[in-house]
């Protein structure tokens, strides 16, 4: 198992029409054809999608862990971001 | 059922089963991950098959683990051993696109194989995708995999001659399987790079008789592996 030198893939699968693309997992594969047979064959051998994507790794640009606490802590404690502060008029379904 | 199908259902079931068997020996050796996985996602789409072909004609596990060498009627292609990676994608190539034209005829047609060839067509379309995948890269590729592929494509032509004799009940233009075979596997090969083989194909010099149950000599050890377990433990399950 000598793969190292190939770069590494992102795989989205959208599992039926109407959901969006989900992040499934990644793998090794030489370009982005293979990328797709290889993603076709690892995430949806059991029926679990319609749709696949693949991404190359390096081109995702994350959030590090250093920056956690100025990105997401100031969210933590205001609330009133959610909508939940007001009445649901009667008979409104689905929301 | 009726008993003339009998013939073409073993033909064709041991050519999946026997194809599965080989292709599941890479599991645990194939040069990626990636890859073993996609080897072994065709050898249980074939191993599919097989069992419907063979239910057709008795019991799966007797016909697949009880029969001795000479009673498979399988094409030596599919037996032969798996060499090297390039000399499987060969394989691969040379069968798929047989039986992607074979089972296409088969679809088309009303006989009694025809939904199963309906169902089968789309596995084997991404069967032969990744088999002329795999030949235009190694092909293409360097200097090293070029000259692997073509000595894969080369060792086993002389067995590739057999896929066009007639099989009794199997109701296709076996001319124009050759034709379109030859077409599509000349344009791969051409595209990768590498040469269509030289020499017999059929003939005289050509190898093949597995239709008639004569097989060669690393069919008996890959059955042996096949059926020991069945055969010392005569109705395991797990």
């Amino acid at each position: 198992m000598t793969n190292s030198d190939w770069p590494l893939w992102e795989v989205f699968v959208r599992s039926r029409r109407g959901l969006s693309h989900t992040h499934a997992g990644s793998l090794h594969a030489p370009d982005a054809e293979m990328a797709l047979r290889n993603a076709r064959d690892l995430y949806t051998r059991r029926s679990e999608g319609v749709s696949l994507w693949v991404v190359p790794s390096s081109a995702i640009t994350a959030s590090s862990p250093d920056e956690k606490d100025p990105f997401f802590e100031p969210a933590a404690d205001k609330p009133y971001r959610h909508p939940t502060f007001y009445e649901i008029p009667e008979g409104v379904r689905h929301l | 059922m009726t008993a003339a199908l009998a013939p073409a259902a073993l033909a064709l079931g041991d050519d999946a089963l026997v194809l599965s068997h080989r292709l599941g020996e890479w599991a645990g050796h194939a040069p990626v991950l990636e890859e073993e996985v996609a080897l072994a996602n065709i050898a249980l789409d074939l191993l599919g098959q097989a069992r419907i072909l063979l239910s057709l004609v008795g019991d799966e596990d007797e016909l697949a683990y009880l029969r001795e060498e000479r009673a498979f009627r399988n094409l030596q292609l599919v037996e032969q051993p798996n060499g090297d990676f390039a000399q499987t994608i060969a394989r691969q190539l040379y069968f798929s696109t047989y039986q992607g034209l074979l089972y296409g005829q088969l679809a088309a047609g009303d006989g009694e194989l025809a939904p199963l060839a309906a169902k089968a067509v789309k596995e084997v379309a991404y069967h032969q995708d990744h088999a002329e995948h795999w030949t235009l890269r190694l092909g293409d590729g360097t200097a090293e995999s070029h000259e692997r592929m073509q000595r894969g494509c080369d060792t086993l032509w002389r067995f590739t001659g057999e896929m066009f004799q007639p099989v009794e009940g199997v109701d296709v233009d076996w001319q124009k399987l050759e034709a379109g075979w030859r077409e599509s596997v000349g344009a791969v090969l051409e595209r990768a790079t590498l040469t269509v083989p030289e020499g017999p194909q059929s003939g005289a010099w050509s190898a093949g008789a597995g239709r008639q149950g004569l097989h060669t000599e690393p069919f008996g050890r890959m059955i042996a592996e096949m059926q020991h377990l069945h055969r010392s433990h005569p109705g395991a399950t797990w």
